[in-house]
């Protein structure tokens, strides 16, 4: 697995800021067109408007309550669990707007995975808990296609070779670092396109924390991942895009090597730079 | 989408499941009253709230039911002076002295007494504080309210100390400390300030403990008797609501008659008196609740 | 003078307390010290006489066996259901809040009404007649509100992430119910179904109001036979006059709270796999 790439020099800098791609212009994947949010009376996401490109890594960051775990939410409609809340505007995932009259949700949350903040593995073998999205979604007839997309799972996440002799013992025995990484398989297993991850090496020390950041490397090629960070540096790391939040609101939007070294509003740059958040 | 409807389905049954108790409770009231109604064409309501004399059974029938009334009151009220005073003091101890190993010992006791089947308590009473009594009051006969009265209490002192232990757990402890404070025992910040704070938590559970005596039956058919008896007196036989719906359901009255319909007027009465004390004490409870969070 | 009102106060206490030991302490010895002599193997498998050395207690035995066996069958899958409705489907609807009132009540209601529901409806209106049948719906009628809350609470400790991990994975409502709530809160509603039988096991009045009859000297042949139950039994004993019933009615009652312990000590014991299981 290759490492993330070092950030740029100051020549690299310069040629940056002038409008030198080094990023793909891959196609739009997801969009977000004046998306507002609502808790109740509560307006947590103003007018957001954002186009998230197709196998890249995209970054929300921003400080705590600045929304950005809440709009995540609302790509893959989780937030409909929570009674009371509110959409307007509009979300399109390949052009359909997601929050549509005939949309069905469960198939929409097998095209847009989720991992979430605190690994949250099932109470049950660790086989089980990749296999439980197969299994709910009718994905694999035989018992043996199973194993294999357990395993082809297990092996995306770059896990299975320490479980591979222990698949029928409970997953709650794994360390923190490997439960987040079961929890990756898991999401994986179902074959998503979209990929969101909310935090997901927050409660996890430097090394489980690097592993995960260079999985996301390895699964770019083949997913389009969406990341929230409180970690600048993380997102620094391993993001293509990086969208800035503050207070519901989106600030700005861009190629991270830009947002991080040259950001077009003051405030990203405040915050970027530790001023304030 | 087949899923989709199958889970329409599922949610239909489970709501269904759920009905069942809006069924039962109007099951209980419509049983009652349409057995009642029948009652009250052959018997004028009058004469079955204020008549003296109960005795549908007999061949010249009276339908008086204070008797009944009577015993059930007599019988209750000698349970609450067993139970609450017992229960408040119990809950007091456990709230504000009692060290935790200790509580990890009453507390299972109270709940082994709170689970002794009812049968089991009235034969306690009847073979064992009966005679027991008769001792130390020789006029008493083998069927009287003060025995059975003295058990229930006892087996209604653990609901009343849990739910007051409650209500006073509930109060802040900035209250108690405030009083420890200004240099108040235990005992006077027990009294002149926890009681106080929780006293609609504490009323609350004293109305629940009234409403569990009075509709209580094993106790009172095995060791009251079965005489219904207008009476003030602990020492003689009577007979409560209760004991006389046990009395009949034992008999062989056919389904139908007057007598038959005897047992739900009473009931019926039974479940209007327990049913306004339940709705007070949760009025209370709610009022509590919101006083202290 | 605070010190001694304080003292006296909790010597007060302390009495309460005792006197409340001592009353359970004398109510066990002296059942012990009438049944003890009475109970037997022969006791526990002779069916009912008209003379109390020959009276047993095994007719009432397998009548509580069949009546809370059905109970538990019918109480089990209704409570949960119902309580699956409120927790997880119906929460802060005003029809959830109707139940949930409904079954507040239900539970404080006095147990012979439910009998007289009983006599009512299922031996009556629905034609049962007074069969174990029809002890058993009422029964369960009776048991309905506490496996409905003890199920609610189960429900309730099983956390918030493993529900939201299973439907980002795609699955509807039931799937997530069904293959990961209700799996982890098995221990606690079959805690709250054992305990709300170790009640129902003890209930007389209700049964006697459908019409269980309290001589009836064989064991039921099938749901729909007359029956009777051990509370029943030894309240019949204990009604008659002779000195000799007295014993048997203290033997019976000392086989029923054997059969509470039993019922209570694997409530227990089900509690406590619950909360280590909860811990790893």
């Amino acid at each position: 697995m290759s490492p993330a790439p070092p950030p740029l020099s100051p020549l690299a800098r310069i040629a940056a800021r002038s409008g030198a791609p080094s990023v793909p212009d891959t196609p739009v994947k997801v969009e977000a067109a004046q998306l507002n949010f609502y808790y109740g009376q509560k307006r947590a996401l103003d007018g957001i408007s954002i186009q998230i490109r197709t196998r890249l890594v995209t970054a929300f960051i921003g400080p705590s309550g600045c929304g950005k775990s809440t709009f995540l939410r609302t790509l893959n409609r989780m937030n409909d669990i929570i009674p009371g809340t509110r959409v307007e505007g509009r979300v399109l995932v390949d052009g359909q707007d997601i929050y549509g009259a005939h949309v069905d949700v469960v198939a929409l949350r097998r095209q847009v995975g989720m991992v979430f903040q605190k690994s949250n593995p099932f109470p049950k073998s660790i086989f089980e808990n990749v296999a439980y999205g197969l299994r709910i979604n009718g994905m694999a007839r035989t018992r043996a296609e199973l194993s294999e997309r357990v395993e082809e799972s297990l092996r995306q996440a770059a896990i299975f070779d320490e479980v591979k002799d222990r698949l029928h013992e409970s997953a709650l025995a794994l360390s923190g670092g490997q439960q987040q990484r079961l929890c990756i398989a898991r999401a994986l297993a179902i074959r998503p396109e979209i990929l969101l991850m909310d935090e997901p090496a927050s409660a996890l020390d430097p090394i489980a924390t690097q592993r995960i950041e260079e999985l996301i490397y390895d699964l770019k090629k083949t997913y389009t991942i969406v990341i929230v960070t409180h970690n600048m540096q993380q997102a620094a790391r391993v993001s293509d895009c990086t969208a800035f939040f503050w207070l519901g609101r989106l600030v700005e939007y861009d190629r991270t090597d830009r947002m991080f070294t040259a950001p077009a509003e003051k405030l990203t740059e405040d915050y970027v730079t530790g001023r304030c958040g | 989408m087949r899923p989709r409807r199958l889970e329409r389905v599922i949610e239909l049954a489970l709501l269904l499941s759920a009905v069942l108790s809006v069924l039962t409770t109007a099951g209980i009231i419509i049983v009652l009253a349409v057995e009642t109604f029948e009652f009250l064409r052959a018997v004028p309501l009058v004469e079955f709230l204020t008549g003296t004399e109960w005795t549908p059974l007999f061949a010249s029938p009276r339908f008086g039911v204070l008797p009944l009334i009577a015993g059930t009151v007599l019988v209750s009220a000698i349970a609450m002076a067993v139970a609450l005073p017992m229960g408040l003091l119990s809950a007091i101890y456990l709230s504000e002295y009692a060290p935790e190993p200790l509580r990890r010992v009453v507390k299972p006791v109270l709940e082994i007494l709170a689970g002794v089947p009812t049968v089991v308590y009235g034969y306690f009473a009847l073979m064992f504080v009966t005679p027991l009594l008769q001792r130390v009051f020789p006029q008493m006969a083998g069927f009287n309210a003060l025995s059975p009265g003295i058990v229930m209490g006892i087996m209604i002192l653990p609901l009343v100390s849990s739910l007051a232990e409650d209500a006073m757990r509930a109060v802040p402890s900035g209250l108690r400390e405030g009083a420890y404070a200004l240099g108040a025992t235990k005992m006077q910040t027990a009294l002149q300030v926890v009681v106080p704070a929780a006293l609609s938590g504490i009323t609350a559970a004293f109305i629940l403990a009234v409403s569990r005596a009075v509709g209580e039956t094993m106790i009172v058919a095995i060791a009251a008797g079965q005489q219904p008896r207008l009476t003030a007196s602990p020492f003689v036989p009577l007979e409560t609501m209760t004991a006389y719906i046990v009395q009949v359901s034992l008999g062989d009255t056919p389904q139908g008659t007057l007598e038959y319909r005897t047992i739900f007027a009473v009931g019926m009465l039974l479940f209007l008196m327990t049913f306004a004390l339940n709705l007070a004490s949760t009025w209370l409870r709610e009022r509590f609740r919101e006083e202290y969070s | 003078m605070k010190r001694r009102a304080d003292l006296a106060f909790r010597v007060l206490a302390t009495g309460t307390l005792i006197v409340a030991l001592i009353t359970l302490a004398a109510l066990v010895l002296d059942v012990l010290a009438d049944g003890a002599g009475r109970l037997s193997w022969r006791f526990l498998t002779s069916l009912a006489s008209r003379r109390p050395e020959d009276a047993g207690i095994y007719h009432a035995l397998a009548g509580s066996v069949w009546v809370i066996v059905i109970t538990a069958a019918l109480a089990l899958p209704l409570g949960v259901a119902a309580a699956i409705y409120l927790e997880e489907y119906g929460t802060n609807s005003r029809l959830a809040r109707f139940i949930e009132i409904n079954i507040a009540n239900l539970a404080a209601v006095p147990s012979i009404i439910y009998g007289l529901l009983g006599l009512g409806v299922f031996v009556r209106f629905m034609g049962m007649g007074r069969s174990v049948m029809a002890g058993a719906c009422t029964l369960a009628l009776l048991a309905l509100p506490v496996v409905i809350l003890s199920t609610r609470e189960a429900l309730r400790t099983v956390p918030k992430s493993i529900r939201e991990g299973s439907y980002a994975l795609g699955a509807t409502k039931w799937q997530t119910i069904w293959h990961q709530v209700l799996p982890v809160a098995v221990p606690g509603i079959l805690t709250g179904l054992i305990l709300s039988l170790s009640r129902a096991i003890g209930e007389t009045a209700p049964l006697i109001t459908i019409g269980a009859l309290t001589y009836i000297p064989f064991a039921p042949d099938g749901v729909w036979s007359p029956f009777t139950v051990l509370p029943i039994q030894i309240f019949n004993w204990v009604s008659r006059p002779q000195a000799a019933f007295k014993e048997n009615a203290a033997a019976g009652i000392l086989v029923l709270l054997a059969l509470l312990l039993m019922m209570n000590a694997a409530a227990v014991f089900l509690r406590d796999r619950f909360q280590r299981q909860g811990r790893s």
